[in-house]
């Protein structure tokens, strides 16, 4: 789960990154960018719950 | 149908011409005269990540704060200067959809070169050095009270050697996000000139990586129930530094200004202005949502309210109007203490100086909100791009490399250390040896 979230944050970028390549229109590019964004924040939010301790019984 | 581009990539050291000495004498003495007083905001830094740490780890947390800065200054002058490029000479360049792609500078190391490279360029060098200090700090106040000091210097040197310089040439030193104006039409380029990106959001994103590969302190989260609280140990220490902080801050966003934004000097004024403003919106807001929440303000989280609203405007006070400043500073002040709250409560994240809060999340609202108030049309795109490197690339290799560097340097002290405390378990002394020690309660 940590990995798997840090992993998914580059793919985001390069979204963003091929917005600029692909999209002269910036409707467009704008809609896309914030699609990268929205990958970058689900590969963020992974990565989060990774991170969380596990409560009470849950915990060895 | 419009015909795609080819994206092959190919890297090519490309000479680059010297930036040219376009600063009058009196504009490199004032930008000077800023630069000396900047590291005031170091000062502060220092100071709070002190006091927000406990007493038996203080002087380590001192100690660290300098050998951190050591450590940075040593590798950037070395390596990272060179990768930085602001001094030209050459840099890497990917041909990519029919354009250039500046993404790593390549000149001489050890600074060579710097004594005969024009003004502009010897202060555009100083003024990273100075950031690249700062950015090292942030993480250090994260990890307090449990990361080791020989790996908070060997971090601060994979900062200051890679990250840094990385985003340092992206963003100021003629890199493809400075470029996004020139080569895609999209609004003046990625705008940074205080260091909100490079310095903060770097710092800020490092702490998080910091933070989850140590782990929380021992006691922190409990088996049952919320998290302990554990105070910082000095909140006139903290406040003071929140004072030096402002010094540093109104230097380093007027330096900034003239450096990055080619700000006329009649500007000035207004940009030392705004950065008051958003500190101050943003202390009022921390104050009342703190007073509204606990019944009364709370020290530390206003601290961190003041030093989120300089941040903020690490990144808009060059152009923006004061009431817009207050805006920017009201809204890292509001979100400042509810985030804290969040991360330390719902998320399991053990920040003892907020950096994450402070410095990431509020830089980035200040990335944000510059897109929103630049005048150039489409800058909020710019902005949006900048942020999406950001997060989506350089956080995923700051966590890569640190998490390679906890493998050979480990971060975590040994759990007797933890419980001894910083100060005896690794230089030998405390930093109050007069003062009675407490037992800790969550060690029970």
């Amino acid at each position: 789960m940590k990995y798997a979230g840090l992993l998914v944050m580059p793919a985001g970028f390069f979204l963003t990154i091929a917005a600029l390549a692909l999209f002269p229109d910036p409707a467009r590019r704008l809609a896309f960018v914030l699609c990268g964004l929205a990958v970058i924040g689900m590969g963020l939010v992974v990565a989060v719950r990774g991170h969380m301790l596990p409560r009470g019984a849950e915990r060895p | 149908m419009n015909a795609i581009p080819p994206m092959i990539p190919a890297a090519v050291a490309t000479p680059i011409p010297v930036p040219l000495a376009t600063m009058t004498d009196a504009a490199f003495a004032l930008t000077l005269g800023l630069l000396l007083l900047a590291p005031m905001a170091i000062a502060g830094v220092a100071l709070i990540n002190t006091g927000l740490g406990r007493s038996r780890s203080a002087a380590q947390a001192m100690l660290g704060n300098l050998a951190l800065i050591a450590v940075a200054a040593i590798v950037f002058a070395f390596v990272g200067a060179s990768f930085a490029g602001s001094l030209g000479s050459a840099e890497i360049v990917l041909h990519l959809a029919g354009k250039d792609w500046s993404v790593l500078g390549f000149g001489a190391f050890l600074l060579h070169g710097l004594n005969a490279a024009a003004p502009q360029s010897q202060l555009a060098v100083l003024f990273e050095f100075l950031s690249v200090a700062m950015v090292v700090l942030l993480p250090w106040g994260s990890g307090a009270d449990r990361w080791r000091l020989a790996a908070g210097c060997t971090s601060a040197a994979i900062i200051a050697g890679l990250v840094f310089p990385l985003d340092a040439h992206w963003i100021w030193a003629g890199g493809w996000l400075s470029a996004l104006g020139t080569n895609f039409g999209v609004g003046a380029g990625f705008l940074d000139a205080g260091g909100a990106a490079t310095v903060h959001v770097l710092g800020g994103l490092s702490a998080l990586a910091v933070v989850w590969i140590a782990g929380p302190r021992r006691g922190k989260f409990p088996k049952e129930g919320l998290s302990t609280a554990m105070p910082g140990h000095n909140a006139t220490y903290v406040l003071f530094g929140c004072l030096l902080a402002l010094v540093g801050w109104l230097a380093w966003n007027t330096a900034g200004a003239i450096l990055w934004a080619h700000a006329p000097l009649a500007a000035l004024p207004g940009t030392a202005i705004n950065t008051l403003m958003s500190a101050s919106g943003a202390l009022a807001a921390t104050y009342s949502v703190t007073r509204f929440r606990f019944g009364k303000p709370d020290a530390s989280l206003c601290a961190n309210g003041w030093l989120a609203g300089l941040v903020a405007s690490s990144a808009c006070a060059a152009f923006t109007s004061p009431v817009e400043s207050l805006f920017v500073g009201g809204v890292a002040g509001v979100f400042t203490p509810l985030l804290v709250e969040v991360l330390e409560l719902a998320l399991s994240i053990d920040d003892p100086t907020g950096a994450i809060t402070v410095h990431g999340a509020a830089g980035l609202w200040g990335l944000i909100a510059a897109g929103f108030f630049a005048p150039q049309p489409g800058q909020l795109l710019a902005q949006l791009i900048g942020v999406a490197a950001l997060l989506g690339f350089v956080f995923p290799l700051i966590y890569l490399l640190f998490a390679l560097l906890n493998r050979l340097v480990p971060f975590r002290v040994d759990p007797d250390g933890e419980r001894m405390g910083m100060d005896l378990h690794e230089i030998g002394g405390g930093a109050y040896p007069e003062f009675v020690i407490h037992r800790d309660e969550s060690y029970r």
